[in-house]
């Protein structure tokens, strides 16, 4: 085996890293003790990232014809990518270089210099083993497929699509409803401006309807993703609707024919009704009904078709014989806005939601104030007649609390002041907030709390233990009695209303877990998608290619998630302009000579990269698909499956040069370990 | 905790900590940025995840001369890798089952889980592992465990599939 020549540069980060390591010790000690294992050269410098730092590591890779380097300075995450540019401007192959975390790894977490310098030693003397088996290696080029797939179009999803659509890319929408607009459609006013929800969101709406670079496919639904960026492949169910896309012209005279009437759960939040051929509302996109087969006469009796008969176009709109659709598109990057589930205030019994009928979620106070609701916007009690005298509005529902979920949902707080301004604006009544804390961060949201608190509207502080119509004192009879203690005077306070709106929170949808698998991204331990960097990287996940915007990645208000929603559109519109992406070569590979077909590995990848090669009788791992984690390479019996950057080789390698260091100069070993060069392969 | 004797106390023990790309590597790097401290008795070595984890790198470890292993990757159901570390969790908990076997004391392989978030957290779990295995005592290798030899990675490695 040759020689490998490397080189040592150890950073001294200003102070950061010289404050607590003895850095000219270190770099004295690698050139010298090091030497036997390859180190031609060892340097320390004030800033190694720095243009001069660069420098240093270029012309000695020149002029001293290194063939490796290590980098001993901050953690990779922050440097890997300007130190193996450097390298591969002084001509050697990026990845011949490995990096050392001095900074985060030791110089900042212990306080012993001696012990400090000790541990760096180590640490150097592991990354020296490691690098001298390093392959050089090429980035893996993809090119990129200019259409985006968006999941989800509620606003986030709905600003991301018209973003990448405006730029002349092609969008594919799908939305799992019948009718594009999420939950932002169902809300009547916006806070802190109180403008209507749908005066500026069906504008949006019908842009997306009739924008010739979105394909929009609603009531459909993903049902299995494969590929990798770049070159994603699909596979979409187009549900059928009953009622054809080509003719029907959405007069809506199927639906007021219809006979089969039914409350509307989803999108009158059980207020209202609707027919079995159905539009969720009025200002839906697309403009075509569907048929919800479980409730229509026709599918489930055999007998009925008045839509069909009352069908004004020829040919016939209806189609009773429509099967569901599958389709396959190829994508380069996919966007997920699949947003959130209100909480279900059924699960805080004592609230008394679903029992007590003036108890009210905060969606179906929503729909009640909406002019286009049941109620035409009169504010009701559930008799649909009276208007109540006093209201109780309970924050945090379900929210920060630790029986149910911990995280605040951000938007309860100014959605509860909203309540609190309708409610006093249309009816005139008493209203009572109970709340643990105000939050109101952001532009003119405060200044909206301070309008909210001079019309006279009352705040107690503390958690609602209990909401009950059993009356105990005169004036509570016929009321729902809000128990509560007041914790600013410390007492138990027993409020009698007419009426409770429950600002129930937001929670991640029932199946993000499953969505998270299909797409292959991660969830937190609540359910919503993980961010790349919740700073940094507030759109991008792990998986590349794959992005996320709105309530799917974390609670949060309409103007945040059209932020996160262009924001998402960006990231996609920037990969689509490289037309390529290297990726990092990080990637399993089977030995052919050594597989034994045994197939152990192929049920250990989550990604479905190893397959069998029946004639060979051998297992084989699909180069695109492999994301590299290594999971087979450690399993395989035969050792038959090398991982790059990863190998066994190197990681015996590095551990053989961390525990021989330790042992120097440690007074409580005089034993030599019994780890030799041999055993290493 | 029992009363550390004198040779107890003078022993400053070496741990091998195993860190995944994704989360516990990037927590230990929270935990500098944080200034969280920790004994600078560990060596973190870094994988792409924690099923990368060849129960043999811990057993050569423990050969080499470390006197314990931290074994840490991102939480149950956060796995970069989707659910890779529920595999690294199989072949930890048959380990150390192993390693009992072999009359090792099994604490001697630990395995913590630590997001990306947990720098702070990471530090704590680092230094109470540290302590654990210090009060263990040095891990003394060539007289003890005579059988070592005998099992070879392809043995070691077919018990943890």
């Amino acid at each position: 085996m040759k020689q490998e020549r490397i080189g040592v540069y150890v950073c001294h980060c200003g102070s950061n890293i010289a404050g607590t390591v003895d850095v000219g010790q270190l770099s004295s000690w690698a050139a010298d003790a090091l030497e036997k294992r390859g180190v031609v050269v060892a340097r320390d410098y004030k800033f190694m990232c720095s243009s001069l730092g660069q420098e240093l590591i270029k012309s000695d890779i020149v002029e001293l014809s290194l063939t490796r380097v290590v980098v001993a300075a901050c953690s990779p995450h922050l440097h890997e990518k300007t130190f193996r540019t450097a390298c591969q401007q002084a001509g050697l192959n990026p990845y011949l270089m490995e990096m050392v975390s001095l900074r985060e790894h030791v110089a900042w977490v212990h306080s012993d210099k001696a012990l400090a310098t000790q541990k760096a030693k180590a640490l150097i003397s592991g990354a020296v083993e490691r690098v001298a088996l390093h392959e050089p290696l090429d980035p893996i080029s993809v090119p990129i497929e200019a259409t985006t797939l968006v999941v989800g179009a509620g606003i986030s999803g709905i600003q991301a699509a018209l973003e990448i659509a405006d730029a002349g890319q092609k969008v594919v929408l799908v939305e799992r409803e019948p009718s594009i607009g999420g939950h932002m459609a169902q809300l009547d006013k916006t806070f802190p401006t109180l403008d209507c929800s749908a005066c500026i969101l069906t504008p949006k709406m019908v842009t997306v309807g009739s924008h010739p670079n979105i394909n929009l496919l609603t009531w459909s639904e993903v049902e299995a993703v494969d590929g990798f960026v770049g070159q994603f492949t699909v596979t979409i169910r187009k549900k059928a609707r009953y009622v054809r896309e080509d003719v029907c012209t959405g007069c809506g005279i199927c639906m007021e024919k219809c006979p089969s009437k039914l409350i509307d759960q989803v999108y009158e939040a059980g207020l209202g009704y609707r027919s079995a051929i159905y539009r969720p509302f009025p200002q839906a996109i697309p403009k075509y009904p569907v048929i919800d087969k479980a409730n229509c006469i026709y599918f489930q009796r055999g007998k009925c078709k008045a839509c069909q008969l009352f069908c004004p176009t020829t040919p016939n709109a209806i189609d009773f014989e429509q099967e569901d659709q599958i389709l396959q598109l190829t994508v380069g990057n996919i966007i997920l806005a699949t947003g959130y589930d209100l909480f279900d205030a059924r699960r805080i019994p004592q609230y008394g939601y679903g029992r007590l009928a003036n108890v009210f979620s905060s969606l179906e106070f929503e729909r009640l104030c909406n002019a286009a609701g049941p109620t035409e916007g009169k504010i009701l009690l559930r008799d649909g007649v009276s208007q109540p005298e006093s209201v109780g509005i309970i924050h945090c529902v379900g929210s920060r609390d630790r029986n149910y979920n911990n995280y605040c949902s951000a938007i309860c707080c100014m959605q509860s002041l909203k309540f609190a301004h309708l409610v006093k604006e249309r009816t005139g009544a008493k209203v009572t907030n109970f709340y643990i804390d105000i939050r109101t961060p952001y532009k003119d949201y405060d200044e909206f709390y301070q309008h909210v608190l001079q019309e006279k509207v009352e705040f107690v502080r503390g958690r609602v233990a209990e909401v009950t119509d059993a009356a105990r004192r005169p004036g509570e009879e016929g009321k729902l009695i809000i128990q509560v203690e007041d914790t600013f005077i410390g007492k138990q306070r027993r409020i009698p209303v007419d009426m409770v709106i429950l600002s129930a929170g937001i929670e991640p949808r029932h199946d993000s877990k499953e969505v998270s698998r299909k797409f292959g991204i991660s969830c937190n331990g609540s359910g919503f998608f993980t961010e790349l960097h919740p700073k940094l990287d507030p759109v991008a996940t792990m998986s590349k290619g794959i992005f996320i915007a709105g309530c799917a990645q974390g609670p949060k208000d309409i103007p945040a998630s059209v932020v996160q929603g262009a924001a998402a559109a960006a990231r996609v519109l920037g990969t689509i302009q490289q037309k390529s992406l290297d990726l990092e070569p990080v990637l399993a590979q089977v030995i052919d000579q050594k597989c034994s077909g045994c197939r152990i590995c192929s049920n250990l990848c989550p990604f479905n990269a190893i397959g069998f090669d029946l004639e060979r009788q051998i297992s084989t791992i699909n180069p695109a698909l492999c994301q590299g984690c290594g999971t087979c390479v450690s399993a395989c019996p035969s050792h038959a499956i090398s991982g790059t950057q990863f190998s066994t080789e190197q990681i015996l390698a590095q551990l053989h040069g961390l525990l021989a260091e330790s042992f120097n100069g440690n007074g409580a070993r005089t034993q030599s370990p019994a780890f030799s060069q041999a055993e290493l392969v | 905790m029992e009363t550390l004797n004198a040779e107890q106390l003078n022993f400053e023990p070496v741990v091998v900590g195993f860190t995944c790309n994704w989360c516990s590597y990037r927590a230990a790097d929270l935990a500098g940025m944080s200034r969280a401290k920790y004994p600078a008795n560990i060596r973190l070595v870094r994988f792409m995840c924690s099923g990368r984890l060849d129960p043999v790198f811990i057993m050569k470890a423990l050969k080499g001369g470390a006197d314990g292993v931290l074994i840490t990757g991102c939480h149950p159901g956060e796995c970069h890798y989707l659910e890779q570390n529920y595999k690294a969790l199989k072949r930890f908990k048959l380990l150390r089952r192993m390693l009992s076997q072999f009359g090792y004391e099994p604490e001697r392989v630990q395995l913590v889980w630590a997001s990306a978030a947990e720098g702070t957290y990471l530090a704590h779990q680092i230094s109470r592992v540290v302590e654990e295995i210090r009060a263990l005592g040095p891990l003394h290798r060539a007289s003890d465990t005579p059988s070592f030899e005998l099992i070879g990675d392809a043995q070691l490695q077919e018990a943890t599939v």
